[in-house]
């Protein structure tokens, strides 16, 4: 189908971009990649940016896919700083900010997602930060040293992986949260409250149940005022209230979107010539049989991969049950499945334990599960999600009984 | 090679075929696995975080990391793709009587 491109550009050079042109080369394609991204560094790893480059442990090269050299060596034109503007469909080009258009035979949009604004009174002051790019997180790294009071705005992954980095570090940290537990829209309740627990055993104040209805300037210092009519002070404000995918380019150039560039498991958007992969889409996933945008690692460079290999001439589907994990403290947690109900849980150990597993269970079928220290289930866990069929309940909830032995009998 | 430089790590009857085992030497965390009937030993921390491959999944001759799902193969400890970058240190392997033995350099 795609036999004859020419020429493959790539705008957004982040997780996915980096990851859809290495994979373009080894599948063999032989005609011109170009790799377009705003950014300064070579396509990087996010993970990092809020648990160990923000905690210091590693240098910012760490995070790289690849070194630069491997992008001119695998003859893959990467041109970072430069920003795309506009998609001339009809023409087949791209425009850029510094005016120069880039023709492409086929393109493909990686522009990921950027970090939800805060949209309260005085949340644009200088105080109040964000983190989705190394440049957020080497200026947060730097705001943590000296003992300031962080306030987190959003229980969610990032912001609380950079509580517990903030911690560490010897900040005094409040999380704000409106909802009455952590993660709630991706975990049951009993996950939320297990880490409310965790972070409330480290040291930070966990406020939920709490909304803010301002920022005001305070001196060196910030004051958020709550509907309930406390006043917290902060030296930092972290929003981690979310992401929104980068559409604009996609929607103004009539693309279809829906909160993500819409395409199919191949990657396809409605127009044979434009591919997406990554944070950005709305991709259709043949396992789960619905559309969903996903902002995780795996979909980043699983999803990558697939479509690269559609556009170098293949032919095969990205389908994998979704999976995400995030570190804080000691407590390493995974989560598969995606699912738009936890349904019943059956439980594999218990949050008082070391270690524990967690299902989701929809008409006697596993649909999520949930690992606390327990990485070793995963696979099993991820295999059993997938084969969508329905298990033996008491069994499942036997530690004796091995998850793999399941997933092969069942 | 001189025979000092063989260390005992473990006893050969705790390691059943298809397992994979953690032991601790000093500073040094070693994984041992039993292939088919075969021992071999890597070094137990992922190259990629701080996560002991002993808590992994070993699949035929690969060990995936429980942590991200990186994945080496154990007989060369060849990182197999992302997010893994770096390869992972084996040792020399030998079994005497019970005795399972690892030489370092
Ligand atoms: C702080 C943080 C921690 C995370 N931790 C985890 C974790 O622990 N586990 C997990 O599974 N996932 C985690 N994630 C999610 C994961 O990192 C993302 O899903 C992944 O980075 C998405 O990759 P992407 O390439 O789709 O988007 P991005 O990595 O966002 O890359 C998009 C790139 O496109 C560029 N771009 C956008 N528009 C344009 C344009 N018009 N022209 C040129 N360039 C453009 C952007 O500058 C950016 O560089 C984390 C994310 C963040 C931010
Ligand atoms: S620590 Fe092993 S894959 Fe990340």
């Amino acid at each position: 189908m795609n036999g004859t491109a020419r020429h493959i550009l790539i705008v957004g050079a982040g997780h996915a971009g980096g990851v859809a042109a290495a994979t373009l080369r080894q599948a063999g394609f032989a005609g011109a990649v170009t790799l377009i991204g705003s950014e300064p560094y070579p396509p990087h790893e996010r993970p990092p940016l809020s648990k160990e480059l923000l905690a210091g442990a590693i240098p910012v090269e760490k995070t790289f896919l690849k070194p630069l050299a491997f992008y001119a060596e695998n003859g893959i034109a990467f041109r970072p700083g430069e920003t795309a503007t506009a998609i001339d469909r009809a023409a087949r080009r791209v425009e850029l900010a510094n005016g120069e258009t880039v023709p492409y035979d086929l393109l493909l949009l990686t522009t990921g997602a950027r970090a939800r604004r805060l949209a309260l009174p005085g949340a644009d002051d200088r105080r109040v930060v964000y983190l989705r790019d190394i440049r957020d997180s080497l200026a947060l790294r730097e705001r943590l040293t000296g003992g300031p009071r962080i306030v987190v705005v959003g229980a969610g992954f990032i912001g609380l992986e950079a509580a517990a980095v903030a911690r560490k570090r010897g900040a005094a940290v409040t999380v704000v949260e409106v909802q009455p537990a952590p993660l709630q829209r991706v975990c049951p309740t009993e996950i939320g409250d297990f880490m409310a627990a965790l972070h409330r055993r480290n040291g930070v104040e966990l406020r939920t149940g709490v909304a803010l209805t301002a920022i005001e300037p305070d001196g060196d210092a910030v004051v958020l005022r709550t509907a309930d009519g406390n006043a917290i002070a902060a030296d930092v404000v972290l929003a981690g209230i979310g992401a929104q995918p980068n559409i604009e380019l996609a929607q103004a150039a009539g693309l279809a979107v829906e909160d993500g560039v819409v395409t199919d498991e191949f990657g396809r958007t409605n127009d044979p010539h434009v591919f997406a992969a990554g944070d950005v889409t709305r991709h259709y996933n043949p396992l789960l049989g619905r559309k969903l945008r996903l902002e995780a690692w795996q979909n980043a460079q699983n999803q990558a991969i697939a479509v690269a290999k559609v556009m170098a001439g293949g032919d095969q589907p990205y389908a994998e049950v979704p999976w995400f994990w995030t570190d804080q403290y000691d407590v390493n947690l995974q989560i598969a499945g995606a699912p738009e109900r936890w349904g019943t849980l059956v439980w594999r150990g218990g949050t008082g334990d070391k270690a524990f597993t967690v299902f989701g269970i929809e008409d006697g079928r596993p649909v999520a599960a949930i690992t606390m220290n327990n990485g070793r289930d995963m696979r099993p866990a991820r295999e059993l999600i997938a084969r969508r069929r329905t298990v033996d309940l008491a069994r499942l909830a036997d530690p004796k009984v091995k998850l793999q032995d399941l997933a092969r009998e069942s | 090679m001189a025979e000092e430089n063989w260390v005992s790590v473990a006893k050969r009857s705790a390691i059943n075929p298809g397992d994979v085992l953690g032991v601790r030497l000093g500073e040094r965390e070693i994984a041992l696995y039993n292939l088919d009937g075969e021992i071999y030993a890597t070094d137990n921390l992922c190259t990629h975080a701080f996560a002991l491959l002993s808590q992994g999944w070993l699949d035929g001759e690969t060990i995936e990391c429980p942590l991200h799902g990186g994945r080496f193969e154990v007989k060369t400890g060849k990182g197999l793709g992302p997010p893994i970058n770096d390869d992972l240190k084996t040792y020399p392997v030998r079994v005497i009587g019970d005795d399972v033995q690892i030489r370092f350099e």
